[in-house]
């Protein structure tokens, strides 16, 4: 019975919590009363039986909840009243009618709010998690985390941060903003190695069920689509790229066999239904790669031209260093290391990647594939200084005695 | 809600000032040009062009003593050059308001909730 619950709890919180604060606007009351539906569902359900319809027994229970404690302090009364009056207004115009789920996203990654500030509160209201939960998922005291949320949703109160989706002129600035959103959780989840807290790891879960709502809830939107699919390809090989001792496995030499089949043929099919729209956006374009590189059976079969040519695709909408650093390890793969390594040394002149380990960590791995070891191992000395990463570290001082023992 | 638009750009010393240049005073017509406009969309409520930050003085009172300094209370290089007042319904509205400020392409523009 608790795990009806608990994944009414997972399909139903960010609903009911959306609608509580659409009828009350009051979010802080909206979490209150959510919670206590759910506390009241633990007690009842077992009893009486699930509900034939989970989310409307537990939003209608929610907001009951929240009038019976709005009528009873005077300015819970005064704002009944004024939404009395509201409700029994003229019809709204059809347009007015959104999700609530819809609303609050879009609220909670307004670009207004600090990013943190949409991470967590994107967390909080819309998945649930509680305020331990994202503390522990991102490293800082419960404190911190508890000051952040309250001073997000002061900033949405008294700034007047309107409590809707955002008119037409504004929609793909605003989109674009969740989407970052949802990139940065997923990221945050599948960076986190076995071992390190769960809450993390399910971070990535999170941020693939919010992108399989806003697919729902924004039909149409070949970026959102494409964010979904790229989160559901990289998913889909989460499971190799884990050692048995807990260590990161390279894609080159991941075990191909356990990378689940039915992710990357979600994924692709997600990949394609948003290329179709014909309105490619970076979010599509990195999905294509992911695609390149889930449908390849061996390492050795990648399409790395390909590959190299939707970097190139990709520095159109993402013009960054970074990107022309992945590209050059693609033309590598390509057409041979030296083809990389010209890229390569042209970002190194160019300054922009000064401090960044994967340029000397890159530019080690051309030279060592041209046989020029003196020169790889002083690179693989120059990133090995600036990785803050263990494993990484451990990773490039192989490769370093590997080319000093030659 | 009514905000507070804080309208900021790099302190030149030239704003409001006697010196001005013809930059100042290309500013000064799209500016003007910006509150008609506000006024006739009924959402500009008040505002003002400032003198430069050089032609301030800070007040300070401490244990019943008057202290004044020379200068705004701020020493950034950013300055308040001038202030408008606007009434509109949410902030989505008031950042389109403060985008549209000439100053917003060069300096910037704060928008301050005002405490209803």
């Amino acid at each position: 019975m608790s795990k009806a619950v608990a994944a009414a709890f997972r399909d139903e919180w960010g609903q009911v919590v959306a609608t509580l604060i659409g009828v009350t606007g009051d979010w802080d009351l909206a979490e209150e009363c959510a919670q206590d539906a759910f506390a009241t569902a633990m007690d009842r359900w077992p009893r009486d039986g699930v509900p034939r319809k989970p989310g409307a027994w537990l939003t209608t229970t929610a907001r009951n909840r929240a009038l019976d404690r709005l009528r009873r302090d005077a300015v819970g009364a005064a704002k009944l009243r004024e939404l009395a009056a509201t409700d029994t207004g003229p019809g709204e115009p059809p347009e007015e009618i959104q999700d609530d789920r819809l609303r609050l996203i879009f609220t909670c990654c307004h670009p207004a709010l600090g990013f943190e500030a949409r991470v967590a509160l994107t967390l909080r209201t819309l998945a649930g998690l509680t305020t331990a939960e994202i503390a522990r998922a991102f490293v800082v005291p419960e404190a911190t985390m508890a000051q952040r949320l309250v001073r997000a949703k002061r900033k949405i109160r008294n700034a007047g941060i309107p409590y809707r989706v955002p008119p037409a002129e504004l929609l793909p600035e605003r989109v674009n903003a969740i989407l970052g959103v949802l990139y940065l959780l997923f990221n945050e989840g599948y960076a986190a190695s076995e071992g390190t807290n769960l809450v993390r790891q399910n971070l990535s879960a999170e941020a693939i069920r919010l992108g399989r709502a806003l697919v729902s809830l924004l039909p149409g939107e070949p970026e959102v689509e494409g964010l979904l699919a790229l989160m559901v390809l990289h998913d889909a090989r989460r499971a190799a790229r884990v050692s048995p001792s807990g260590s990161l496995v390279t894609l080159e030499e991941q075990d191909r066999s356990r990378w689940s089949a039915a992710g990357i043929a979600a994924g692709l099919s997600l990949l394609e239904t948003a290329l179709r729209r014909g309105a490619p956006g970076p979010y599509q374009v990195q999905a294509a790669i992911a695609a390149c590189h889930a449908s390849a059976p061996t390492a050795a079969a990648t399409d790395w031209a390909q590959i190299a040519s939707l970097y190139g695709e990709l520095s159109k909408f993402v013009p960054s260093p970074v990107v022309a650093l992945n590209r050059a390890v693609a033309v590598a793969m390509a057409d041979g290391p030296a083809a990389g390594l010209a890229i390569v040394d042209g970002l190194a002149a160019s300054g922009e990647l000064t401090g960044y380990h994967l340029l000397p960590a890159t530019r080690a791995d051309l030279l060592r594939r041209l046989a020029r070891h003196a020169e790889a191992a002083d690179a693989y000395r120059e990133a090995i200084e600036l990785t803050t990463s263990e494993p990484e570290r451990r990773y490039l001082s192989g490769r370093l005695a590997e080319v000093s023992g030659s | 809600m009514r905000y507070l638009l804080l309208i900021g750009g790099e302190d030149t010393g030239t704003t409001g000032s006697s010196d001005q240049t013809s930059k100042d005073v290309c500013d000064a017509a799209d500016a003007m040009a910006w509150a008609e406009e506000m006024t006739r969309r009924r959402v500009l409520l008040t505002g003002e062009v400032l003198r430069p930050p050089s032609d301030a003085t800070t007040v300070r009172v401490r244990d019943g003593e008057v202290l004044l300094a020379d200068g705004p209370f701020a020493e950034t290089k950013e300055q308040m050059g001038g202030f408008s007042v606007i009434e509109c319904a949410n902030l989505d509205e008031a950042l389109e308001i403060a985008a549209s400020h000439p100053v917003a392409r060069y300096g910037m523009v704060e928008v301050r909730p005002i405490w209803d």
